[in-house]
């Protein structure tokens, strides 16, 4: 029998970690734009230096 | 000959992606993300999208974590009841461990992100849920009293308060009347279905009001919970959620229940046995139809407010 330079097994283990990866770009351009949005709300308001110290 | 080997057991311990999204319950996110956006956009608040869109991707990642917990837990009677037998764990697709690792990461992500995104109510409340679904309902619940399903359907019935407190960032009447219409909604929901499932249940040891009380009885409480229910429904079309489309839908669809519910509660297990349980699977197909469109109006009502027409 030839061996198969891909199994299939492989090929699954491909799909979910393109799948994975997929997800992940996606989480982050979520919390970009979540924090975008929050950040250019309104009621957004960077902390004063005396409430810092 | 070399001594690379390969067995069965090797590549069934390769899940797909689809085997991870499965262990999520996806039917059941669909109906937690349906109800959690009717929760959001009824709120007299609006939201910005970018906030509303994350926050229901949390509420719905939050719930398949929480589907992923109870298939940990439950593995070992999803092996032997026919409807669960072919879920990622049973089938050997996935292994517990890395559903119980999925379900707690996964847990974790969906609270802090909602913290993050709408406000602490709101993670609270996914939080709270997701325990109620997997401690109170999975663990404790399910497997020893007969009343599982009517106290754990409040798990299924938070969405919609926790997509209003995503809105509001506060509590009010009407979330709560949503909650209360799916927490009635869920027992004769259950019960029809394990009236026509007949031996599952049984076969898993699982108390159902079927297996502990009789089939009889659970024909009487499925009437019972219907009468309450149409009394919440239809009371429900009268607040500030309601509206006429809203209570015409109401009407309408609960005098069908009402309807299904007396059919079912007038047979007996001969007649049921010789048309197949013809009537409860109608009922339990109209169920299903009920929730989606009891929801369905009260959205409708939301959408349409800004243009003065919906509501009183």
């Amino acid at each position: 029998m030839a061996i198969k330079a891909e199994h299939e097994i492989h090929s699954r283990r491909k799909g979910r970690n393109v799948g994975v990866g997929l997800m992940l770009a996606a989480f982050v351009v979520l919390v970009l734009a979540l924090t975008f949005t929050k950040v250019t709300s309104g009621d957004f308001e960077l902390p004063r230096a005396e409430e810092l110290q | 000959m070399t001594d690379v080997s390969y067995t069965p057991q090797s590549q069934e311990a390769e899940p797909s992606l689809r085997d991870y999204y499965e262990l999520m319950k996806p039917r059941v996110m669909q109906l937690v993300v349906f109800t959690a956006v009717v929760g959001l956009l009824a709120a007299p608040v609006s939201v910005h999208p970018v906030i509303g869109f994350a926050s229901i991707l949390f509420i719905a990642i939050g719930a398949g974590a929480s589907g992923s917990l109870n298939m940990w837990w439950d593995a070992d009677i999803d092996q032997v009841m026919k409807r669960t037998a072919k879920r990622p764990i049973p089938a050997g697709k996935v292994q517990p461990g890395e559903a119980l690792n999925l379900g707690v990461a996964l847990s974790g992500l969906a609270v802090m992100m909602l913290a993050l995104s709408a406000n602490l109510l709101a993670a609270g409340l996914l939080a709270f849920t997701i325990f109620f679904y997997v401690v109170v309902y999975s663990m404790w619940l399910k497997r020893a009293t007969p009343q599982n399903i009517v106290i754990g359907g409040a798990a299924g019935a938070f969405p919609p308060v926790i997509g209003w407190v995503v809105a509001t960032g506060s509590m009010a009447v009407e979330p709560w009347l949503m909650f209360a219409l799916i927490f009635m909604w869920t027992p004769p929901h259950f019960w029809a279905l394990a009236l026509f499932m007949r031996s599952d249940y049984d076969d898993a040891g699982v108390p159902m009001l079927t297996v502990t009380h009789g089939r009889p009885s659970t024909r009487r409480h499925i009437l019972a919970y219907t009468v309450l229910l149409a009394v919440l429904a239809v009371g429900t079309g009268f607040t500030s959620i309601g509206g006429p489309i809203y209570l015409l839908a109401a009407v309408i669809l609960n005098a069908l229940f009402l309807k299904g519910a007396y059919d079912i509660w007038r047979r007996d297990e001969v007649i049921a046995d010789q048309d197949d349980y013809a009537v409860e699977k109608k009922f339990f197909k109209l169920s299903l139809l009920y929730l989606f469109l009891h929801f369905g109006a009260i959205l409708a009502e939301a959408l349409l407010r800004p243009w003065g027409l919906g509501g009183w």
